[in-house]
């Protein structure tokens, strides 16, 4: 079945590597013991999950592995983060800046904070979706705490200037936390050159399993935990470690490590061969996004007068497996607030198809989306009440 | 196991009486294409029948599948008959929609009132008192999440 369809969702879940799946194998079965034992069933389980933490630490070029905290997923990192940050350093002030393009984990995390008294100031982004530093500049006040800024955003791929949007926060003193989701294991991080205090980054994204991410805190933040246990992770991350995963979360680190170059210019030249090939072929199509400075496995599409859901359903008929953000793709009923807050028309934002590559993504793959995007748009856009004749 | 029901997938899939009526007799515009449907649903009349019904719509699986539908369903039938289609009558004849839907995108009743009412208009035909739509298209309806 895998081999018949072409998947382009990776953005959504990325498949694991079967690498991955052989080393986890071992500690889903003959291996088990709880770290925290004394004796040697136990400590070798101690021994296999710190060298894990080491190997994701690694990747991120992290100085100490005891940085990097084993959550079960990213949406879990980034609560424990921004709460826990927000939280402990409440008593030097309570203002948080993040950009508009956040993704939901973090979005509405940041809700929760708002009801909690926190002040959070949204930063608008350009048309590219690049965050704008001079409002983020103008927002920064001796009260704030914490700035949060997504490495690379999930939805257009847009890099954010990771290192000069740490130095502004840290130009008074804020802690800068950065979702990292999309962008680990895909473009090179470094913790200690981009000024990282805080960072959110998850396996599956990487080829790795679900249900294991990771949260770095730089030795020294002052930070509180969310989950209260038994004092496992340092005391930031209570409940008996996950180490078949945290194994398998390794694994993939390391890799995604060994292989970025192959993988990047493997995904950059499927990727830039669909855009390429689509925006010749399709009249009123568009790239969203940053046109170099993105992600090298995205690409965030748009079609005017038609409506992404449709198109997602129709590629569908024909093995393409994509995503949208339209309005009718989300839970909320709105366009994607990624999209509007780059200026996209309500309208066009209804429209956008997103094409997420992956290190298993074919060139196979592409071929058969760019071969039924023009006639499905075709199709589409003949039944739409707002499409100019000549475009149809 | 899909999103939608089998019979709203067929209708996606082959939608009915696609296309506008260039001389229409009446013709209804519904939805916001800012929510993400838009649907403009033209009718032909003949002896007080809905001869011909037409649509063209700008939406999802949904808002395709229940504009298909229901131009079969008006198809033949009085003025009446087709203003008393209900949205619940269009979603039941299309094995159920999912209930995040049955909102936004299931405006093809209102469309095809809409549309009627136009006519009746142009015809100076005076609406029967217990027409109303069901819902102005003008704002969407946001779930917050939690």
């Amino acid at each position: 079945m895998a081999s018949e369809i072409a998947y382009l969702d990776n953005a959504s879940a990325a498949r694991m590597d079967p690498r991955v799946l052989e080393a986890m194998l071992p500690h889903l079965g003959g291996q088990y013991g709880n770290p925290a034992s004394q004796h040697s069933v136990g400590q070798a389980q101690k021994a296999a999950l710190e060298g894990a933490r080491g190997k994701v630490a690694g990747l991120i070029r992290a100085e100490r592995a005891s940085e990097v905290v084993f959550t079960s997923g990213a949406t879990e990192s980034t609560n424990m983060l921004l709460i826990g940050a927000a939280l402990r350093n409440r008593d030097r002030g309570d203002r948080i800046l993040a950009s508009k393009v956040e993704h939901i984990s973090v979005l509405n995390t940041l809700k929760h904070l708002s009801k909690q008294g926190f002040e959070v100031v949204y930063i608008p982004v350009d048309g590219h979706g690049m965050v704008n530093l001079e409002a983020l500049k103008e927002s920064l006040t001796d009260s704030t705490i914490v700035v949060t800024v997504g490495y690379a955003n999930n939805e257009v791929g847009t890099i954010q200037p990771i290192r000069e949007i740490a130095e502004i926060a840290h130009s008074k003193k804020a802690i800068f936390h950065t979702d990292a989701t999309p962008a680990a294991g895909k473009i090179p991080i470094d913790v200690n050159r981009d000024g990282i205090d805080l960072m959110t980054i998850s396996s599956w994204d990487m080829y790795g399993p679900f249900g294991i991410g990771g949260a770095y805190v730089r030795r020294g933040t002052r930070m509180q935990p969310l989950i209260i246990g038994g004092g496992q992770e340092g005391g930031m991350r209570s409940g008996t470690e996950n180490v078949a995963g945290a194994i398998g979360f390794a694994k993939a680190a390391e890799l995604a490590e060994g292989e970025m170059t192959k993988d990047t210019a493997k995904t950059s030249e499927i990727r830039d061969s669909i855009v390429g090939r689509v925006l010749k072929e399709i009249p009123a199509s568009f790239l969203n996004g940053h046109p170099v400075k993105r992600l090298p496995n995205n690409a965030n599409l748009r079609f005017s007068y038609i409506e992404g859901e449709s198109l997602v359903l129709m590629l569908d008929m024909e093995g393409v497996m994509v995503a949208s953000g339209s309005a009718c793709s989300s839970k909320t009923l709105e366009p994607s607030h990624v999209l509007t807050a780059m200026g996209i028309p309500h309208v066009e934002a209804q429209g956008s198809l997103l094409v997420t590559l992956s290190r298993f993504s074919r060139q196979s793959d592409g071929d058969r989306l760019v071969q039924a995007l023009p006639r499905i748009v075709k199709g589409l856009r003949q039944m739409s009440p707002i499409a100019p004749e000549e475009v149809k | 196991m899909g999103l939608y029901s089998e019979k709203v997938m067929e209708h996606f899939r082959n939608p009915r009486n696609v296309g506008e009526i260039k001389d229409a007799d009446g013709i209804g515009k519904v939805g916001n294409p800012v929510c993400g449907d838009l649907m403009w649903i033209y009718i032909k009349v003949k002896d007080g029948r809905l001869e011909e019904v037409k649509f063209k719509t700008f939406g999802c699986g949904a808002a395709i599948a229940t504009s298909s539908m229901i131009t079969e369903m008006a198809k033949g039938k009085t003025l009446e008959e087709g203003l008393k289609i209900s949205r619940n009558d269009v979603a039941s004849a299309l094995d159920g929609l999912p209930p995040i839907k049955m909102h936004c995108s299931n405006l093809a009743s209102d469309g095809l009132k809409s549309a009627i009412l136009d006519y009746m208009k142009k015809n100076n035909i005076k609406p029967p008192d217990w027409v109303k739509l069901e819902e102005e298209g003008d704002t969407c309806e946001h779930g917050t999440p939690p």
